[in-house]
């Protein structure tokens, strides 16, 4: 009976609606937290899995031996490679193609790979203007690994200790 | 106006000049009121951004002060498709249909002492069957749309606003028992006289009653079942496209500012200060604080920014809620309220007066 | 021709126009808002006779409520065109018979002279239409006026006991109870040690 009175009050006089409209009216002065994106950024982590890029020795000799190994672990099936021989007898790769559109970003290829020579940058604002833009080729690849290799370089460094 | 009435006499008939001067007045009326409902979006976009701990446009203009001009302008471009099999003249009426109500009800609302279209004698009742129409805009569009959703929002929609215009009506009852009168402009004068001789005190219930069903009524959250997301898609609207799309959304948003200011107009005393006539005297605080406009659109825009507030804060009624809320809570209670209120009137006991 | 002439020509034009497009539409949907056009330029002449509360309220409650339900029930319902044209011709003779009928009687009601009376005074402007309706409702009709009310309220009253009678196997949710539901009702704390380990 008691509570039933108390469900009355409480109903007629909007208690519980106006307790709601109380904590949004207190979150419209909080402060917000939007980060204005092309302006601000978020922190990245080091292992951050953007553009994949192939890295070369400081001597330019580029590291990938082809064995295969990215190939036979990705889930998408987003790597292909074909190699030989080359003329100094050692095994390289003469196609190494990813196709983007497959790739899951997941980094077991970086992982996996005994001369880290396959790694994902910090790079993920890139986009492609024609149909099969994302096959990127080894050229490709490597170039971009030139380009960024300071920055990958750097990021390795960082989470060396932690491996 | 007088004076443009007396201008154009010179040298045109007078029934010409009329229908001038009032076209003149419509304009008047019209423009600042399309231009308050596209900055409406603005508002409702950044005051629930905020609420949801996010800024809300602020990319087109300063401040995204430019964002609704920019929604306009893409919208007009936009093309307008019509489905197959849809009835073609009814899907393109439905949208002016539901717009044209929502505008024309404006024409009894006065802005200040005297500051009316239409000085109507049966104003309430007039804005009570106008605002009735509204429904048929959005019951036509969903029939015409040919499209399962689109008639599924519409039956929605027909019952609740049916049933919950017979609470609003009881609540204007409520008002004009209090006011004995029918004329916007007399209810308003009626509480003449500062904060206290409002009729949002004796009348506090039909106050919620009236605002709750006039946010049934614009199909607003809580009560928007007419375009639920999770289940009928948008609705009504569903298939519409472009600028008869924004006739619709126009059409909502000017009749959510209606019933704001229809409630600051027969609750809250429209243009009457606060303060009453204390103040009148001191000579600048006086015609500031003195009754005129602002406070109207002061008080407006409480009640508009109580619908955003609703909207970011209540989850969606459940049909059968939306029915039992309508049918057995707010009419009973308008009931017993106009009930007690004619006790009060026949022993002279009137405490706003 | 005055202005209100003119309007009041406009006005009874559209309401026949509109009136004989109710009956000649094959869509039932048309034919329902051609209705509410024939209602609302009904209660625009109403308004010109300054009878402006009973104007307005025809559209509040006629055009406002009635016809939703109408269009309602129209909408829900699934009707074959093709099945309502096909009786026409054979109908056509009964209905034709009844349409004369109808009109010989109206002309014979107009010729009788029920209709021929003074033009009433307009009513002083003090008086407001409303309040000059009221006090002969209240007042010299007050009798007629309740016993329509009680009829009215015996038809709601029979409605909705029609609707509302108690089926079986209707899975019917109670929102009142839904709403009164508490904790304590649905969740049950229960007190236990944990299991051994096997």
């Amino acid at each position: 009976m008691l509570s039933n009175i108390k469900h009355y009050i409480k109903s007629f006089t909007l208690f519980e609606l106006f307790q709601g409209l109380g904590v949004t009216g207190k979150y419209l002065f909080k402060r917000k937290i939007t980060i204005q994106y092309p302006e601000q950024k978020t922190p990245m982590s080091p292992r951050f899995r953007g553009h994949h890029a192939l890295r070369r020795y400081p001597n330019g000799q580029e590291r990938c031996i082809a064995c295969k190994l990215c190939e036979a672990v990705c889930p998408a099936l987003a790597i292909d490679i074909e190699s030989e021989e080359r003329a100094d007898g050692t095994r390289r790769t003469t196609k190494y193609e990813i196709d983007f559109f497959k790739c899951i970003y997941c980094g077991f290829c970086e992982e996996v790979c005994p001369v880290d020579a396959i790694v994902e940058t910090h790079i993920f604002e890139y986009h492609y203007e024609e149909r099969g833009g994302n096959l990127i080729t080894k050229q490709e690849l490597l170039a971009f690994g030139d380009k960024h290799e300071t920055e990958i370089a750097k990021r390795k460094a960082a989470d060396a200790p932690y491996r | 106006m007088d004076s443009v009435a007396t201008f154009l006499n010179g040298f045109l008939p007078e029934g010409l000049t009329t229908l001038i001067v009032i076209m003149i007045k419509i304009v008047a009326i019209l423009l600042p009121l399309i231009l308050a409902v596209a900055y409406t979006t603005f508002a409702e976009r950044k005051i629930i951004g905020y609420m949801q701990v996010r800024m809300g446009p602020n990319r087109v203009g300063p401040k995204g002060w430019l964002q609704p001009i920019a929604d306009t302008v893409k919208l007009m471009f936009k093309e307008i498709i019509s489905p197959t099999k849809a009835s073609t003249i009814v899907f393109f009426i439905a949208p002016m249909l539901a717009l044209a109500p929502a505008l024309a009800a404006w024409s009894v609302i006065p802005f200040w002492d005297g500051g009316v279209l239409a000085d109507v004698d049966a104003g309430l009742v007039l804005i009570l069957a106008i605002t009735s129409l509204d429904v048929f805009g959005i019951i036509l569009a969903g029939w015409a749309s040919n499209s399962k959703y689109a008639i599924l929002s519409s039956l929605r929609v027909g019952a609740q606003v049916v049933s919950y215009e017979i609470a609003m009506g009881f609540a204007l009852v409520g008002v004009l028992m209090a006011a004995g009168s029918m004329n916007l402009t007399d209810i308003v004068r009626a509480q003449d006289g500062g904060i206290l001789n409002w009729f949002a005190w004796p009348l506090i219930g039909l106050l919620l009653v009236f605002f709750i069903s006039g946010v049934a009524e614009t199909n607003r959250a809580p009560f928007d079942v007419a375009e639920g997301e999770s289940e009928i898609v948008a609705g009504f609207h569903i298939e519409y496209s472009g600028m008869a799309f924004a006739l619709f959304f126009l059409a909502e948003y000017a009749s959510m500012i209606l019933v704001s200011t229809l409630t600051a107009l027969l609750f809250l005393g429209g243009w009457l200060s606060p303060f009453g006539h204390v103040l009148d005297d001191i000579p600048v605080l006086g015609s500031l604080l003195g009754d005129g406009f602002h406070w109207l659109f002061i008080k407006s825009f409480f009640f508009l920014f109580c619908y955003l507030w609703f909207r970011a804060t209540f989850p969606r009624y459940r049909y059968d809620q939306i029915m039992r809320l309508g049918w057995k809570i707010l009419i009973p209670v308008t009931l017993v309220w106009i009930f007690g209120e004619g006790v009060a009137i026949a022993l002279g006991w009137k405490p706003w007066l | 021709m005055t202005f209100q002439l003119f309007v009041f020509f406009l006005f009874s034009a559209v309401t026949l126009l509109s009136a004989v497009a109710v009956v000649t539409m094959r869509n039932p949907i048309y034919a329902a808002l051609f209705l509410i056009l024939a209602f609302f330029s009904s209660a625009a002449t109403w308004v010109l006779l300054e009878a402006e509360f009973l104007g307005v309220v025809l559209v509040l409650v006629y055009v406002g409520a009635v016809m939703v339900l109408f269009l309602f029930v129209i909408m829900m319902l699934d009707i074959q065109i093709d099945t309502l044209r096909e009786g026409f011709i054979r109908y056509l003779p009964v209905g034709l018979m009844v349409a004369i009928a109808m009109a010989v009687e109206l002309i014979l009601v107009m010729k009788s002279g029920v209709f021929n009376r003074d033009i009433p005074e307009p009513s002083p402007l003090s008086v407001s239409n409303t309040e000059s309706l009221g006090e002969v409702l209240y007042t010299e009709y007050v009798f007629p006026f309740e016993i329509a009310a009680i009829i009215l309220v015996v038809a709601i009253i029979a409605a909705i006991v029609l609707t509302h009678r108690r089926r079986k196997g209707v899975k019917k949710q109670d929102p009142s109870k839904q709403v009164r539901v508490r904790r304590e009702d649905r969740v049950r704390l229960v007190k236990m040690k944990s299991e051994e380990k096997q």
